[in-house]
């Protein structure tokens, strides 16, 4: 399969969707690469190291001749006009090609449309599940991770301070005080860059279950006395109640007087950023404070934000930069780079250059957004986990977790198997009845005294046992091994025998071990337990 | 003969320290009140001897000393010097002498019994006798057994003897046979023949039967081992007519058999697979040629696995029977208190059979000083591991393997596995390529966030260590 990696074509694109590393890794799966000449340029990377790395650099004027050799094109940002050819670059995409690139087909509808007519295959970067599996193709988060680095230091830049707080001779310079608004994959980047550099660090985010990831980044977590959850699908918040937002809004507002730096990373997917640092509250920042809002494309988190550009207002530096990761294009090139290696891996399965879309893998089938032709976008939701394949905690007890009246199909099998096990238990319990009373019908009374405290005492090692923590198994096998030397009472009954003391002896012998050893080795496992 | 306690009192005694018994096992549900139930144990075993030394049946108190002194002293010796890696052998050791005892006391019980029971009661009471020499028998050579595998005498690969389960099934017709002569023989002399040639058949079958049990199933036979000492202890309770003894061959036997079962749950495997063994050998072959495993795996470097340490906010160490093996508890305690002081969360996933005794790894942790309220069990870590951001797999195999779940026609098709491959990294502490006791190979070494550090896993935290401190 000939891979194309053209030049971006959009005017503050720097990231390009190979390096060379990458090149020779995609060789290795059985590809050929062709770059457009200067693609990596903006980026850092000559042609030349393509070059050493196995790629076919095809010469300027390239674009048009890329698009047309290439089977499978890479690019970071949707097709769109190309200044230099006069067309856009969708009606390259003939049929039979694949793109693979960010594509945002919500926002692109028409485009995806025309794609589509034209017979061609597009898999999107941001259609990317965001489950386990998928991570090392999750571009989107490779690109918050490099945004959030860099918020900060355009941050630092245009702060005209320190970030960290020193005392020196010709005085004390205070920490920077900042606040990150979204601890996502973006915000967690920027606490931790702000971190490092010594500022004092605050994040806020309605989703209760970053608090610990923030305090491990050694930031604080700014809690509200609210008892509502924001944790939505896929790592991102959903939308919060009015008094919600009212009592966010006020904190914010209190914080606002303190910082110095705020970083804002608020997004609800499918809906524009919620506005939550309002005209008043950058009036009351101090002057040559710095408000990075990451949110500036869906239209800001603050309201006097402007996208893609950097203003002053109010004394305060208020940064809308949409580019942040391509300005950072040597980094962002290489992580969207590995992301793309990494799914045409997956798309590669037998390593031998031939590119198949197996549209029963999840993670192929939701980054397809059009498949020889069809839209294939959004995808169907994935089908409902039925209970059978729950946890272990939902077998166990199925008459407790299934309460419902009328059993969906569902449910109705694991119930069945309760009525089955059910039967079983009461079967085995009648035959374990009758052959207890039929033993009593023969065995004398003083066997069947002894024999009622054993199974008894069967019964209550059952109890017990169970609730031993797992932790506790290895002392647990020493301290009963150490009681079974109870056996020692019959060594000591029988030394009275005239015959036979000396075998009497020799178990006293080594029960004697047993009991010694047993307790002690288990007392000195136990004392070293400790929380 | 000095009596200061009347068999009322023995048996009130007796009573009293059965409770205690129960106290004691109680005590283990949790680590904060478990060294008060081994004190328990202690106080419970002390008043059932006292009461019985007192009785009117023991008279002879300077001839038992010296077996009594000789027997604690070794015994304190032992526990004082085992090293906590070699705690397995131990055990393992400590079964077989309640085995032997078990035989020892049914013999002499036999010998003496002249013409005490009649009728159905001296059947049952031969019965008793008969049940409890056999158990015992077993529980001694199969834990000589296993104390031999464990301690590295004896190869830990199964033995495969041709037609054993026919020759296993021999001798236990043989055993049910010998049982019948024994019961209808009308002397001693004619009950001793059937009785000792079943104990010599007892004693080899419980060498045939460990000996083809392989290294990974070993956390089973111990637990099984255990559990027949309890049987052992109890039978000899039903021919003595002491319940204290009863009671607590009841307690033991229950215990070791929950452990053996939560052991075989662990591994997805039936007890009888278990027990019928071959486990890791050729049984495996076919099975494990059937993995494909392309791809080679990534190595790392101590410095680059320090490196990821340092970054990862959250890490989870795996521990296997290697690192028991390598000794490597200790490092492994100072790398996670390295880890929790640059502020990330470190926590430890210990399988259920992780290496060679049920709850092996928690106590060498604990020994390395490693908190035990982060030393966690799979199901909780399993559902933390796709938000970890590093797995450090010391010395463990089978236990991570992936094709547990997705190869059907793998030998441990089935066993609940750590999931560690869903973590953003993954380094595995590793010797060699070799596969594990299971002896299937592990499709994990050659995942693409897998890497391998070789070496002595000892070794290698110590320079991952030193990288991390930054002294090297």
């Amino acid at each position: 399969m000939k891979i194309g990696i053209p030049k971006e074509v959009h005017e503050s694109e720097r990231r390009v969707a190979g390096t060379p590393s990458e090149t020779a890794q995609l060789r290795k799966l059985g590809h050929q690469v062709l770059l457009e000449c200067g693609a990596g340029v903006a980026a850092g990377f000559a042609d030349a190291d393509y070059q050493q790395a196995g790629a076919v650099i095809v010469p300027a004027p390239g674009a048009r001749s890329l698009w047309q050799q290439a089977e499978l094109i890479c690019k970071v940002r949707q097709p769109q006009q190309h200044p230099e050819l006069g067309l856009h670059e969708a009606s390259l995409l003939t049929a039979g090609k694949t793109l693979l690139s960010f594509f945002w087909p919500a926002q692109n509808p028409q485009l995806l449309k025309q794609i589509a007519a034209q017979g061609a295959t597009v898999l999107a970067m941001d259609a990317v599940p965001r489950i386990s599996r998928a991570q090392k193709m999750d571009a989107l988060s490779s690109m918050a991770n490099v945004a959030g680095y860099r918020a900060v230091l355009e941050a630092a830049h245009h702060f005209g301070r320190f970030f960290t707080g020193q005392i020196t001779a010709a005085g004390k310079i205070a920490p920077a005080k900042v606040m990150v608004i979204g601890a996502g994959v973006a915000g967690l980047s920027a606490i931790g860059a702000a971190v490092s550099l010594g500022a004092m660090v605050r994040a806020f985010d309605t989703r209760l279950e970053v608090k610990e990831q923030i305090a491990s980044l050694n930031a604080e977590f700014l809690e509200l006395n609210f008892a509502e959850e924001g944790g939505g699908h896929g790592g991102y918040a959903k939308p919060m109640s009015a008094q919600f937002i009212r009592a966010e809004m006020a904190l914010f507002a209190a914080q606002a007087r303190e910082v110095d730096i705020i970083i804002s990373t608020a997004l609800v997917p499918g809906k524009p950023a919620p506005k939550l640092i309002t005209a008043d509250m950058v009036a009351a920042m101090k002057p040559g404070s710095v408000i990075v809002d990451l949110a500036a494309e869906q239209g800001g988190n603050c309201e006097l934000t402007e996208m893609g550009a950097l203003t002053t207002q109010h004394g305060v530096h208020i940064i809308g930069y949409t580019d942040l990761p391509a300005r950072m294009a040597a980094q962002s090139s290489e992580l969207y780079a590995a992301n793309l290696r990494h799914l045409i891996t997956e798309l590669t399965p037998q390593k031998d250059g031939n590119l198949r879309l197996n549209m029963h893998d999840p993670v192929i089938r939701a980054t397809t957004i059009i498949h020889h032709g069809k839209i294939t976008w959004p995808p169907p939701a994935e089908p409902p986990r039925s209970i059978s394949d729950a946890d272990t905690e939902t077998k166990a007890k199925p008459s407790a977790e299934t309460p419902t009246p009328t059993p969906s199909p569902a449910t109705a099998k694991p119930i069945a198997v309760a009525r089955r096990r059910g039967l079983f238990t009461v079967g085995g319990l009648a035959l374990g009845i009758a052959a207890i009373l039929a033993m009593g019908a023969v065995a004398p009374p003083s066997f069947m005294n002894q024999f009622i405290v054993f199974v008894l005492a069967c019964f209550i090692g059952w109890q017990v046992i169970w609730k031993v923590t797992a932790a506790l198994h290895t002392p647990l096998m020493s301290v009963t091994n150490a009681i079974s030397s109870i056996i020692v009472i019959g060594a000591l009954l029988q030394s009275n025998s005239p015959d036979w003391r000396w075998l009497a002896l020799c178990a006293l012998l080594l029960a004697s071990i047993n009991i010694a050893g047993g307790f002690l080795v288990t007392q000195r496992m136990l004392k070293m337990f400790r929380k | 003969m000095l009596q200061i306690v009347s068999p009322g009192m023995v048996n009130a005694a007796y009573l009293v320290a059965g409770v205690f018994f129960i106290l004691s096992l109680g005590g283990l549900s949790h680590q904060q009140s478990a060294a008060r139930g081994n004190l328990y144990g202690v106080a419970g075993m002390s008043l059932a001897l006292i009461a019985t030394l007192l009785s009117d049946s023991v008279s002879l108190y300077t001839l038992l000393a010296v077996p009594a002194v000789v027997g604690g002293a070794i015994g304190v010796g032992l526990a004082l010097r085992v090293n906590m890696t070699a705690m397995p052998q131990l055990v393992a050791m400590l079964h077989s002498f309640v085995g032997a005892a078990a035989v020892l006391v049914g013999l002499v019980t036999f010998l003496d019994s002249g013409g005490l029971h009649l009728g159905i009661e001296k059947t049952l009471h031969q019965i008793e006798i008969y049940i409890g020499v056999l158990i015992g028998a077993l529980t001694f050579t199969g834990s000589l057994i296993a104390f031999g595998k464990l301690h590295g005498i004896i190869g830990s690969l199964p033995l495969m003897l041709p037609a054993r389960h026919w020759l296993n099934l021999a001798i236990l017709l043989a055993c049910v046979y010998l049982g019948k002569v024994f019961i209808h023989a009308d002397s001693i002399d004619a009950g001793l023949m059937p009785l000792l040639l079943m104990t010599g058949l007892a004693l080899a079958l419980g060498v045939l039967m460990v000996m083809a049990i392989g290294g990974a199933d070993m956390p089973v036979v111990i637990s099984m081992l255990n559990s027949y000492s309890g049987w052992a202890a109890a039978a000899t309770g039903f021919m003595l007519s002491n319940h204290l003894l009863i009671i607590t061959g009841a307690l033991v036997g229950s215990s070791g058999a929950i452990l053996s079962y939560i052991m075989c749950r662990a591994m997805n495997r039936r007890f009888f697979s278990v027990i019928l063994g071959g486990f890791g050998g050729g049984g495996g072959g076919e099975a494990a040629s059937a993995i494909q495993t392309h791809g080679e795996s990534a190595a790392i470097n101590a410095a680059d696995a320090a490196e990821l340490l340092r970054q990862a906010a959250s890490v989870v160490i795996v521990p296997g029977y290697g690192m028991a093996v390598a000794q490597a508890q200790h490092p492994v305690s100072e790398l996670t208190r390295h880890l929790r002081a640059q502020g990330s969360r470190v926590t430890f996933g210990i399988h259920p059979v992780a290496g060679r005794m049920p709850g092996h790894m928690n106590v060498l942790l604990a020994e390395a000083r490693v908190p035990y309220d982060i030393v966690l069990e799979m199901e909780p870590i399993n559902r933390q591991l796709s938000e970890t951001d590093a797995v450090l797999v010391i010395g463990a195999n089978d236990i991570v393997n992936p094709a547990a779940l997705d190869t059907p026609n793998s030998p441990i098709a089935g066993m609940p596995v750590l999931e560690v491959w869903k973590a953003r990294q993954v380094i595995v502490l590793k010797r060699s390529m070799a596969s594990g006791y299971a002896g299937v190979d592990n499709p994990l070494f050659f995942k693409d966030n897998t890497q391998m550090l070789f070496g002595d896993a000892k070794q290698s935290l110590a320079q991952v260590l030193r990288h991390l401190t930054g002294a090297a």
